[in-house]
């Protein structure tokens, strides 16, 4: 039955040992089941982190850079986790730049405002930053919801609906405050959100989070483990397990020694630790992971993106999980709305402006496909990261803002170009795409710089 | 004139009550009548092929008892009791399965993930039970297609018969009473045509009701126990497959005309 030699290539872990392929190189990547456009992403990524470093002549992979790194993109990388799964669904939104500092401002006025009017709790009162947080995550669920209905009970697409609601948002800001007075400053806890002087966890609790997290790595492999023995399906190879679970941890450690605890924080000039909005960004990515992985709605809306019409057939209600895509990016809108707030301790009217295009960019770079069905949360956070270590590389090369998007954007392009080619199976497309977007952006580098 | 009774066969006597009976189901798209008062019975264990040209109904008339598009009247009854379906949710929960032609798999999930779509198996916390239903779906695997490997990888990748066999294994998984398959065969090269026969045999055995729709009508003719044949949104007869000749039914498909009723010229026609 399975003529198809491509079929009998993909033969997966499940395969009795007999059956399986000698030990080639391809086959022990496939025996460790990790997404191997991802690896090729993590693989440009440390190219691109090296190639910033030599030509920057060591500045590039310093803790300092590292770590502003790591919060510079936290913004985006939440927002793209949410646009992953609204693309993924063949939809797309425009207006999360727009919606992102609506909600910034909103929650700005809250906490500057309207809790200490209503409520009579002040600035700095113990629960007033919590209070604006959950207002504008509210307010994001309900806008999203509106959205999402409009596009998935109403039948109008998403292009347009997103379209007028990056006007209407921004618009709003508006007659949110006093013609849009930049309101600041803010709640002295809500501030900590964005990781300033005070926000980062510190060095002694920065290393409790990694053995946390290396605790965590170990036990998910245990479990999966486990799981698989108990329904005879032929688990990982051992070694496999142990490898990953030792680069886990490796990473985390790394992560957190080298990267957080190795910062010396200029103002108090002890080791600061893991900022705040990364551990916002961690949490974001490991629930928008399990929801798109291993709750049915995510099951659903990778369903419906890969066929519309089985996902109906299939008794699915679909325009319910189109709406629950846009009620999430709505969420994640305001927590970004938040991070970006606090981080400026300010709420200005500008706020996100062309924010939707470097979500859609960092989703897209991370392989999320148009043409639905495909793509990873993962893969969008480090998308978020590319995009944010090229933006900061070319400023470490005193490169101009301009030719800092002309990169971006044909990096995105050749992104784009390289992974259809793949998929195609096209090795020499692959290698054109390559070849002529690295010299492309390396001429462009090159003369760019100031 | 032959002496043969070639009207309308019942299924059974009188008091004998089929597995499903649809009774004078009507579907009009606009002011066009695709199904016209239409009525066909099934019984458990049976295979009555639907066959008919484009544009004859079949599909429609399939698609109100599967709920992907309701009748806009007429009445069902399972078990002669009467039900409304008005989704396939509904049409699931009263055991009546689908195969599409195109199959209706999401490409981009493994097979696993196909077999329980919309109805996946969850752990106690709500979570996709993956484990469960990858060895759930290996099971079934092991009876429908015993070469069939590829549990991890979307179906996308995987040839027309094992897509065939996800799709197959979806409906006998959830203990369909009533299969509807819409060209089952259509896609697939020799090998996996009579892998499908097979299975179909196997699952009537098991007393499952089929419907079958096909453009084929050889395979009507090897699988069927009864043909039911459409022209044109009106029902023409339902016949026994063992009174009629392949030149009688063609005759039913393309003329409309019953067995009887055929003259020689119509058949020399038919040769064309």
């Amino acid at each position: 039955m399975s003529e198809a030699g491509t079929v009998d290539a993909g033969t997966g872990p499940l395969l009795s040992p007999e059956l399986q392929p000698s030990r080639t190189w391809r086959s022990t990547i496939e025996s460790t089941e990790l997404d191997t456009r991802l690896l090729g992403m993590v693989v440009s990524l440390a190219a691109i982190w090296l190639a910033f470093h030599i030509m920057s002549g060591g500045d590039f992979l310093t803790a300092r850079n590292l770590w502003n790194l790591s919060v510079q993109s936290t913004s985006i990388a939440i927002m793209a986790t949410g646009m992953v799964l609204i693309i993924v669904s063949r939809n797309i939104d425009l207006s999360v730049g727009s919606l992102l500092g609506f909600l910034g401002y909103a929650m700005a006025m809250a906490q500057t405002k309207w809790i200490p009017d209503t409520l009579g709790l002040g600035l700095d009162k113990p629960y007033t930053w919590m209070l604006a947080l959950l207002f504008g995550i509210a307010l994001g669920a309900a806008i999203g919801a509106l959205q999402g209905f409009i596009i998935a009970y109403g039948g109008v697409p998403a292009f347009i609906v997103t379209l007028g609601g990056f006007l209407v948002w921004r618009g709003l800001i508006f007659r949110l405050g006093e013609k849009g007075v930049t309101l600041a400053p803010l709640d002295e806890r809500f501030q900590l959100l964005g990781g300033g002087a005070d926000g980062s966890l510190g060095e002694l609790r920065s290393w409790l989070l990694a053995i946390l997290g290396c605790i965590g790595v170990v036990l998910s492999i245990y479990f999966a483990r486990r799981r698989r023995q108990r329904y005879e399906l032929a688990p990982r190879p051992m070694a496999v397990d142990v490898s990953l679970g030792i680069i886990g941890c490796f990473v985390i450690l790394g992560a957190v020694g080298w990267i957080a605890n190795s910062y010396v924080s200029p103002i108090t000039g002890d080791p600061t630790g893991v900022a705040y909005p990364v551990m916002i960004l961690i949490a974001v990515t490991m629930v928008m992971t399990y929801v798109a992985k291993r709750r049915r709605f995510g099951r659903y809306v990778y369903a419906f993106g890969g066929n519309p019409e089985a996902a109906e057939l299939g008794g699915i209600n679909t325009r319910r999980t189109i709406t629950l895509t846009f009620v999430l990016m709505g969420v994640l809108c305001a927590i970004s709305g938040a991070i970006q707030t606090a981080r400026l301790n300010a709420a200005v009217t500008g706020l996100g402006v062309q924010n939707e295009l470097d979500v859609i960019a960092a989703a897209v770079i991370g392989g999320t496909s148009f043409s639905g069905g495909i793509g990873t949360i993962q893969g969008a956070v480090l998308g978020a990261i590319i995009m944010q270590s090229l933006r900061s590389g070319m400023v470490l090369l005193r490169i101009d803002s301009p030719s800092q998007d002309i990169v971006v954007g044909v990096v995105l392009v050749t992104a784009v170009a390289i992974d259809s080619a793949l998929r195609l199976g096209r090795r020499k497309g692959v290698f054109v795409a390559l070849v002529a977007g690295l010299i492309v952006s390396g001429v462009i580098i090159q003369t760019g710089r100031a | 004139m032959s002496d043969r009774s070639t009207t309308t066969v019942a299924a059974g006597t009188a008091e004998h009550v089929p597995l499903i009976e649809m009774r004078n189901i009507r579907v009009a798209f606009g002011g066009i009548h695709a199904v016209n008062d239409v009525t066909v019975d099934l019984n458990a264990g049976e295979v009555v092929g639907l066959v008919g040209g484009n544009g004859a109904g079949k599909s429609t008339l399939m698609h109100t008892l599967s709920g992907a598009h309701p009748a806009d009247s007429g009445e069902m009854r399972l078990n002669g009791v009467p039900i409304s379906i008005h989704n396939p949710r509904h049409a699931r929960a009263h055991g009546i399965e689908v195969i599409y032609q195109k199959l209706a798999l999401a490409d981009n999930i493994d097979a696993a993930g196909n077999v329980f779509l919309g109805r996946e198996l969850r752990s106690r916390t709500g979570s996709l039970d993956d484990s469960a239903m990858a060895a759930a779906t290996q099971h079934l695997m092991k009876r429908l297609n015993p070469r069939f490997k590829n549990l991890k990888t979307p179906v996308k990748s995987l040839s027309g018969g094992q897509r065939q066999s996800v799709a197959i294994a979806r409906a006998v998984h959830f203990q369909a009473k009533i299969l509807i398959m819409d060209e089952p065969t259509a896609a697939l090269g020799p090998a996996e045509t009579a892998q499908v026969r097979d299975l179909i045999l196997q699952l009537k055995s098991e007393g499952i009701g089929i419907f079958l729709i096909s453009h084929d009508i050889h395979d009507v003719f090897d699988l069927s126990d009864r043909i039911t044949v459409m022209l044109q949104g009106k029902l023409v007869a339902t016949v026994n497959k063992n009174d009629v000749t392949k030149d009688e039914v063609l005759a039913m498909i393309i003329m409309g005309k019953l067995p009887d009723e055929v003259s020689s010229e119509d058949l020399a026609e038919l040769h064309g």
